[in-house]
């Protein structure tokens, strides 16, 4: 495994040149991940792509880096510490200097000399990824089929001198520093993969779930979800409509709900605030909603471009009066794809708003994942119980009780369109025929019945999940892209360690949890946030005792699986004292 | 073909006694009949308020939903099933304060709904306190000197902002008022019928007596073509929006025949599975 990153000024196309390295590597049957740190500036400002290639599935970055490609000096003082006995390769141009305290080969090539000479200094980042190619030690022919068939439509001067300025950047390594090439990556695993993140895995969820409307307003970093399906939904005769506020979105998504469609909206923290009252109407009224929170650094404007996982408890008890929430967190792009699918099924089938958990890295981080992961055909639609057009004309005119007490509290529904299906949903407390009533009788039934619809739901999802020994010493537990963190983190403990995650935080796998953790000797909480809220709420069901211990970060900055093994390490060794 | 009792539940209406909402419940009844709209296929989204009621005495599918917000419900639903007829129904407070934002994006948006403001210039569900509408000087529990703001004008900020149909009625004036929601039912975009209907318990100020002797009927006016954009304007403002009748309309395609790939056929009626080819299409987006 090897770790490549690319540093210099936001909006220097950085992303891009990380990308072409990802994609090719991907390509050629490697795993890789990328991870952007990007700062709240459009242009200027420091920004870095680092891509871990690998034989395994990666979910997370690492402290290391093998070789780091700067194309200014600021680049070198932010990042040089990460280069242990690695490579740098710099731009001559800006006169680079390599600290004296860097254990790290400092190469130079005039990268942006080199671009002029092909025409354009647009070529330095394709002469640096040639350049990175053969530092790689990775074939050159990969790299100019990319960059051909990424340009093609751009016309044949454009892929004429991408492929020059890849084949001179790999060459003048090749011929100038031959000795230095020391890193070789391991065999390719061929497979069907493709480089996608949380945020592309949650949008293709929603269309394979029946999702035909996305009504939402931009925030970083749920934008994504809404630009993906943008671009895909005319395939499917979808829309996305680009709201005035979180409010409209919210209830937009509730009216369409209320007609019959699959629809959804994607935010961040501060518009789930803005969305809490109508997240209780969608649960009163018992309309399906699916909307997902892409947790970002708060309160407020916070840290709108840095990780966090502090939205939790709002998702769950952020609304006024009580009302029914159900929170799905998936633990990784794939998970993120089940769910998102999933969601729409369990909001149409059990009639409520389904909110959905993931967090900035999960969503914005892009990682190879299986082809065969990514099926539409793989997420079947259920449909809600409903009354068909014959059923309610057999029926007859007024008869019809849409909000029915029913065994599990799930009351067959009519659509708009149907005949004899008419009725009213309100907000304000209703009987069994949508009626408007405040009949104390009435509202005990009425607020049992949407609550009791949380146990069907508990009865369809494994909502905490376990990977790892039968006995083990250490559990780590964790959410939404801590999880994959963890799973590298346990593969550099010495000690029988387990990972164990959150799928559903509401309504909460209690029992599950209990069972998973009953074995483990020490427990570690790890999560973003600083009120420790996923121990908080392991509390209020119930778990918690001396085995207990919590992690959390909220620097704003992913954990690194190097941190987690820090953390962990010293735990192993009291126990094993003892 | 649908009739005045088939558009009606067996709810008794809960406003005061002489609260101008009553009529325009009884005028968007029949203009209903008069589309032939059918319960089954008509939607009506209420907002909170005195007005906000009126879903409950119209038999059709109603959406009441949260203060302010029942325009962009309106759109969901209209977007989910473009077959139904959609109306939207609420307060000055629920759309002119609250809902504002929703109000100035619809109008721009244009998707085929029809907003029937029951505007009383007052708060008449919380008990009596100033609305966006009500005039300077305007006295209630929350303003007991006397209003000190300037009262919006919905009128003119829709024919400003884009409206492509945009007209003032009374509730006393049926005829008048379910000619111009029949027209705004039938107009091929967001259609704004902003309605005079007096609250008799909160506002002694703006009374039907008042309404009767200032209000001008544009129905009265040959001369007066409702399709300039800054004529209607001026009459507006010349008149303090004291008008009614059909202000300002122009031929318009609607928000949801614009969408990129968007079908005939409602979203609710589609098979929502992807075949291979289409989802392969789209995964290759990612290569
Ligand atoms: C978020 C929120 N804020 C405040 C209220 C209280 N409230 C209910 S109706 C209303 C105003 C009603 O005035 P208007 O819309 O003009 O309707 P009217 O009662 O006059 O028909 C207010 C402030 C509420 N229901 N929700
Ligand atoms: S308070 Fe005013 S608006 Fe409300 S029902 Fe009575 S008269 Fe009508």
């Amino acid at each position: 495994m090897l770790a490549w990153k690319i540093g210099g000024d936001q909006g220097e196309g950085i992303d891009s040149t990380g990308d072409v390295l990802a994609r090719v590597a991907n390509h050629m049957g490697y795993y890789v991940y990328g991870y952007k740190h990007f700062s709240s500036r459009i242009k200027g400002g420091h920004t870095n792509y680092k891509v871990r290639i690998a034989t395994t599935r990666v979910e997370a970055t690492t402290r290391h880096t093998d070789i780091l490609v700067a194309l200014n000096q600021e680049t070198i003082h932010r990042n040089f510490h990460e280069l242990e006995n690695g490579l740098l390769l710099a731009d001559s141009a800006f006169k680079p200097v390599l600290p004296e305290s860097a254990s790290a080969h400092l190469l130079t090539l005039p990268l942006t000399e080199m671009a002029k000479s092909i025409g354009s200094v647009m070529m330095r980042n394709m002469v640096a990824v040639g350049a990175s190619a053969a530092l790689l030690q990775m074939p050159v022919a990969p790299f100019i089929d990319y960059v051909t068939a990424k340009f093609e439509k751009k016309g044949e001067a454009i892929v004429a001198a991408n492929r020059k300025a890849v084949e001179i950047g790999y060459q003048r390594i090749v011929d100038e520093y031959a000795a230095l090439l020391t890193f070789k990556l391991e065999e390719p695993v061929p497979g069907d993969r493709l480089v996608i993140s949380g945020s592309d895995a949650i949008a293709l969820g929603a269309i394979a779930g029946g999702c035909r409307l996305l009504c939402g307003y931009p925030i970083t970093p749920a934008t994504e979800i809404m630009e993906s399906l943008a671009k895909w939904f005319p395939l499917v005769g979808g829309a996305v409509v680009q709201m005035e506020d979180e409010l409209g979105s919210i209830t937009a998504v509730i009216g369409a709900g209320f007609a019959g469609a699959r629809a959804m909206t994607s935010t961040s923290g501060p518009g789930i605030s803005l969305m809490q009252e109508a997240i209780g109407l969608a649960s009163v009224t018992e309309i399906p909603a699916v909307i997902v929170d892409t947790q970002r650094g708060g309160p407020s404007t916070g840290m709108p471009t840095k990780q966090e996982q502090s939205d939790l408890l709002a998702l769950l008890n952020g609304g006024h009066g009580d009302t029914l929430r159900v929170v799905l967190t998936p633990g990784s792009v794939e998970e993120s794809f089940e769910d998102a699918a999933e969601a729409f099924n369990l909001a149409e089938q059990f009639q409520t708003p389904v909110l959905i958990a993931t967090d900035l890295s999960l969503s914005l981080w892009q990682q190879s994942v299986e082809r065969s992961r990514l099926k539409a055909s793989a997420q079947p639609i259920r449909h809600s119980a409903t009354f068909s057009q014959e059923d309610l004309l057999a029926l007859g005119e007024s008869a019809f009780q849409r909000y029915r007490l029913t065994d599990n509290g799930v009351s067959p529904r009519s659509l708009p369109g149907e005949i004899n299906g008419q009725y009213l949903a309100t907000g304000v407390e209703h009987g069994p025929s949508g009626k408007v009533s405040e009949d104390p009788v009435n509202r005990i039934q009425m607020m049992d019945k949407r609550l009791s619809k949380l146990e069907g739901i508990h009865q369809m999802r494994d909502g905490f999940k376990y990977e790892g020994p039968m006995e083990p010493v250490l559990i780590l537990v964790g959410i939404g892209s801590t999880v994959g963190i963890l799973r590298e983190a346990a593969t550099h403990l010495p000690a029988k360690v387990g990972v164990a995650w959150f799928r559903t935080l509401s309504p909460f796998p209690t029992e599950r949890v209990q069972s998973v953790l009953a074995p483990a000797r020490h427990i570690l909480v790890v999560e973003q946030n600083a009120l420790g809220q996923i121990r908080q709420l392991m509390t209020i069901h119930g778990i918690a005792d001396s085995r207990f211990d919590s992690y959390l970060k909220y620097d704003g900055v992913p954990f690194l699986p190097e941190e987690v093994v820090d953390r962990a390490t010293p735990l192993l060794n009291t126990l094993e004292v003892h | 073909m649908a009739t005045l009792q088939d558009f009606r539940t067996n709810e008794n209406a809960w406003w005061c006694p002489g609260c101008g909402d009553f009529g325009v419940l009884a005028a968007m009844q029949k203009a209903l009949v008069a589309v032939h709209a059918n319960p089954a296929t008509t939607a009506i989204v209420a907002g909170i308020g005195c007005s906000g009621k009126i879903g409950n005495y119209i038999n059709s599918y109603n959406l009441h939903v949260t203060h302010g917000r029942t325009l962009p419900a309106a759109l969901g639903i209209k977007l989910a099933n473009r077959d139904l007829m959609v109306l939207v129904a609420g307060g000055d407070g629920d759309g002119y304060a609250i809902g504002m934002g929703h109000f100035m994006h619809s109008l721009r948006r244009n998707v085929n709904i029809t907003y029937v403001v029951m505007d009383n210039h007052v708060y008449g569900l919380t008990k009596g306190q100033t609305s966006p509408t009500s005039e300077e000087g305007f006295k209630t529990k929350t303003t007991p000197q006397g209003s000190i703001e300037r009262p919006i004008h919905p009128l003119m900020l829709a024919v400003s902002a884009g409206g492509t149909f945009v007209a003032q009625g009374f509730s006393s004036w049926q005829p008048q008022l379910a000619s111009l929601i029949q027209k705004g039912i039938e107009h091929p975009g967001f259609s704004l019928i902003n309605v005079i209907s007096p609250c008799v318990t909160y506002n002694k100020v703006n009374t039907y007596d008042w309404y009767k002797k200032n209000l001008q009927n544009l129905d009265d006016d040959p001369t007066y073509q409702p399709t300039d954009r800054s004529r209607a304007l001026t009459r507006l403002h010349e008149s303090d929006e004291m008008v009614t009748g059909l202000i300002y309309q122009e031929a318009s395609t609607p928000y949801e025949a614009l969408i990129p790939g968007f079908r005939e056929t409602p979203l609710v009626h589609q098979d929502l599975t992807v075949d291979e080819t289409t989802w392969n299409k789209i995964l290759s987006t990612l290569e």
